[in-house]
This record gives structure tokens, sequence and C-alpha cells, in this order.
């Protein structure tokens, strides 16, 4: 017992000195170890969450947690104080407003692209083969507003395509479109296609011709507060890597 | 009449009971000055005056009220069977009816899909029978701001209803009353104060309603798009004007509490404690 005792306090005496001298020698080279914070948009929610375990197993003593929320919150968030390290935005508009407002570090990194289809529920009930169907009348269709990314998107598909059609709600998050059609409420909406996938058995895609299509881009970067910069850079660059990018690509997103 | 205003023995109140009152009204006040402090002053009637804002208000305004009306009108005969009447179940019932006062409103939003929406166990058979759709539609709002603020008004007229001496309802049936003429004019009056905190409580709660409503009816300007959905969206775009309609929900509800305070609460509860004397 005593032993024991004796061990472990030479053990925690001899790493202490160790540890602090390791960060203090360095900064930039202790870069796998230590917490960083992402605040992510939403769409990224599943893939991210995978991203970060594959991160962990390269970078065991690196802990990455999330924020997920709409692009436009979290730049709102970032700008009040939150302790972020790391910014994903879903488009370059909020990656530009941040940027204005002195927060990012840097250049931000195009780390993947995506698309839009219209959601609706699985084994399509009403029959919608393409965006003209949407203008149908009493068809329950809801969007994303054009405050968030997918609204912006949504709204130029439908001008590109010369659609008019009034929507029954304008939702503040993708995932609330998702959440609607699902639940059945509505009959359709244009969401990401990767959120398409992310709803699994319980809706599927309508596919939306590239001549009227929009394509997005998710921008990257270190914000200028970040408590642990260089984590932040070594998790940006495994995102960018080859690994990074697969995991992406299962989960639906294009290369950058 | 005991008495009408605050007796005024303000030299027997201890320091420290000051003080703390005094961090809790610091608490709520920082806020809101911080709003006043945040606020563009010089472009605050333009905000204002627009139209979204304007339908925004009003929709809120309509549907606060309505909610406010069906929780009166639910509500006291629920907080009279709950105080009055012993059944089997009764504390289940009431936390039952407590329950969308702990529910995230947003989840009370989804729960009330799955009973009124399009697929919900009863909404499919509105649906159905009579093509009444309730989800994206003002009545659904109401129907949100209902189900989260109704409990507000339950239990502040249920605690008066027991608190209140029943030998006064008894004397006025002695005297050959009826049920609903006593009810009338002894009890009613008697809770007359507690219902109109309630239905203030209630109302206020309807008022900022955000989640219930956004995901039960969601968000369209005009139909379901309420100023706390108004605002919330404007926080992303134009922050400024966020302030700004921010602030005049605060400054409609803070008038309707103040005035409610000094004529109704005041009066009915001098005529209150006449009764009870």
């Amino acid at each position: 017992m005593r032993t024991k005792r004796l061990f472990l306090v030479s053990f925690v005496a001899i790493l202490v000195p160790l540890v602090a001298s390791c960060g203090a020698a360095s900064g930039g080279e202790a870069a796998g170890s230590g917490d960083i914070v992402v605040f992510a948009a939403s769409s990224l929610t599943d893939a991210f969450t995978d991203l970060a375990a594959a991160f962990n197993v390269v970078n065991p003593d690196a802990k990455v947690t999330f924020n997920f929320s709409g692009s436009s919150e979290l730049v709102t968030q970032i700008s009040q104080g939150a302790p972020a390290d790391v910014f994903v935005s879903a488009d370059d508009t909020n990656m530009k407003k941040l940027a204005a407002a002195g927060e990012v570090a840097g250049d931000p990194v195009a780390i993947a692209k995506n698309t839009f289809q219209i959601i609706v529920e699985n084994g399509n009930p009403q029959g919608i083969t393409g965006l003209a169907d949407l203008a149908k009348p009493g068809l329950v269709v809801v969007l994303c507003a054009e405050t968030v990314p997918c609204g912006q998107g949504a709204a130029k598909i439908l001008k590109n395509s010369n659609v008019t059609m009034t929507p029954k709600s304008l939702e503040d998050r993708v995932k609330g479109v998702v959440a609607k059609v699902t639940a059945g409420e509505a009959d359709a909406g244009i969401v990401f296609a990767t959120d398409v996938q992310a709803a699994g058995d319980k809706a599927v895609g309508v596919e939306i011709p590239t001549d009227v299509n929009v394509v997005t881009n998710y921008p990257m970067a270190v914000t200028k507060e970040a408590p642990n910069a260089a984590l932040a850079q070594v998790f940006i660059d495994f995102v960018s890597a080859s690994q990074g990018q697969a995991i992406l690509a299962k989960y639906g997103f294009l290369a950058p | 009449m005991i008495w009408r205003r605050r007796p005024k023995r303000r030299a027997g109140v201890p320091v420290w009971v000051t003080a703390l009152a005094a961090v809790a009204v610091l608490f709520f006040a920082l806020p809101v000055i911080g709003l006043l402090w945040r606020a563009p002053w010089s472009h605050a009637w333009a905000y204002l005056t627009e139209d979204s804002a304007l339908t925004a208000l009003r929709l809120s305004m309509v549907c606060s009220l309505w909610a406010t009306l069906l929780s009166i009108i639910f509500g006291v005969p629920l907080a009279w069977l709950l105080a009055r009447v012993q059944f089997v179940g009764r504390s289940a019932v009431r936390a039952l009816c407590m329950m969308s006062m702990v529910l995230p409103p947003v989840v009370g939003g989804v729960a009330l899909f799955f009973a009124l929406g399009r697929r919900g166990i009863v909404g499919q058979y509105l649906d159905r029978w009579f093509d009444l759709r309730l989800p994206f539609t003002t009545a659904g709002v109401v129907i949100a701001q209902t189900f989260v603020a109704m409990p507000f008004l339950v239990v502040t007229v249920e605690a008066a209803l027991r608190q209140l001496d029943t030998s006064f309802e008894d004397a006025a049936r002695t005297l050959g009353a009826s049920r609903w003429y006593t009810f009338r004019r002894v009890t009613l009056p008697a809770i007359g104060p507690a219902l109109a905190a309630g239905s203030a409580l209630a109302w206020a709660r309807a008022l900022g309603e955000f989640g219930a409503t956004i995901t039960f009816a969601g968000n369209f300007p005009g139909t379901t798009q309420t100023m706390p959905l108004a605002v919330y969206l404007a926080l992303e775009t134009n922050p400024e004007q966020a302030i700004v309609l921010a602030l005049v929900m605060i400054a409609i509800s803070f008038a309707v509490l103040v005035a409610l305070r000094d004529r109704w609460f005041i009066r009915a509860g001098s005529e209150s404690t006449r009764v009870q004397r």
C-alpha cells in the first residue's frame, strides 16, 4: 500500500514538470494535444462527429468538442465572445461576415461542397418529380428562411427555374425543414443533399437539375481568439487531408 | 378594509433584505438597460414601422389574447376541479396539466404534431373529416401558445381557490343561491386578484412563446410569424432591428403589467378583503 502510494507520488512528481516544460518550451510543437471547441454548421453534425472520432485515433491527447447550429447564429455567438477555436460555415457569406468582424485568423480553407435536393417523405406519396411540382396547389412546402444558407440557396434555385410558389413556413434552420417533412406535416422542402442522406429511410431526395442548382462552399478557419490555435490548425489540416475528405464524402459532401 | 395600499413601515426593513432584493432588481434591470444602451435610437422608428414588424406585432397581440382567453375558459374550471373535487389520480392529473411548464417548448411543439398534426392521433381525423389542418396556421400558433401558457393560470387560480374560506360559498348556497350564482357572485370576486394575476402570467408567457410556435406552427410572415420569431430571425441578419423589436415587446408587456397591478389587482384585492371580512 505504502510503496504503491510512493510510486504514484514519484510518478506524478516526474510527470508534472515534464508536461509543464513541454507546454512552456514549445507552444507550437505540443499541437496534437489539448482541447478545442469547433463551431460548425448544423448540416455537418453527423460527418464532423465521425471526423472527431477519427481525429482522436491519430491524436489521442486531443479533445474536440462541438457546437452545431445555424451558421449565422454561430457567427453571432463568436462575435459575442463565445470560446471557439474553429469555425466552419455552410456558406461563404457567413465566413465573410465573421472575417469582417475581425474574428478570423488567416485565410479560410474550403473543405467541402454541397448541393440541394427536394426532400420528400419516403416513397414520395405526392409523386413529386421536379421543381415545377412544388407550385402544385394544396401541396404543403416548407423552405428555410433566407437568413440561413439553405434558404438563400432555395430562393436562388426557385428563381433560376422560374418557379413561383408560396411556402407554408420559413424555417430558421435546415433541420427544421427536414423535421417537418419526416413528421409528415409538410409534403416537400428544399434542403442540402447531405440532409436528405442524413434523414435515412424517413425521406428521399428528388434531384434538382445542375443548370438551376446551387453549389455551396464550406469554408473552415481558425478564430482570432482561439484558445488553442495550434491544435485548431492540426484539426483543419486533418479535415483537408485524404482521411478527412473520405469521411466527408461518406456523408454525401462533394470535394472542395 | 384592512389596508388599501402597502402599509408605510419602511423603517423596520432589515438591511440585508433590502440588499438581496436590490441584487435581484439589478439582475432583471441590467439586461433591459443593456438593450436600451445598444438600441439604435436614430433608426428605431424606421425599424418599427416596417411592414414586417407591424404584421408580427399585430399577430402576436391577436394570438396571445386568444391564448389567454382560451386559458381562462378551460383553465378556471380545471383549477376549480383540482382544488375542490376529490377524485382518484388527482395529483397525476395535476402533474399532467403542468407538464408543458417543464417540457422544452420545442419538444412541446413536436408533441403537438403527434397529437394534432396531419398524422397525429386526433389531427388525422380533423384532416380527413373536416379538412382542418392546424400546423402552419394562425390557429396553430394560438394552440401552441395556449399549451405552454395555461398552466400558469391554473396554478395561480388553484392556489387561490384552496386558500379561500368555503364558508361564504356555503352560506350563499344555504340562502338559496344556485351553484352558478354562488360561483359568479361569491367565488369569482374572491379569487379575482388571482385570476387577474394568472391571466397576466399566461398572457405574458404566450406573448413570449417561441419554441412550440416555430415547431408546430412554423414561421411565415402574416400567418404564423409572431414577434419572438421575427426577433429571432432579425437577430441573424439585422441585430439592430431585433433589439428594437425586443424593446417594443418589453414596453408593451411592461405597460400592461403595471396598469393591471394598479387598477385591477388593487381594486379586486380590496374587494376580496371586503368579502372575506
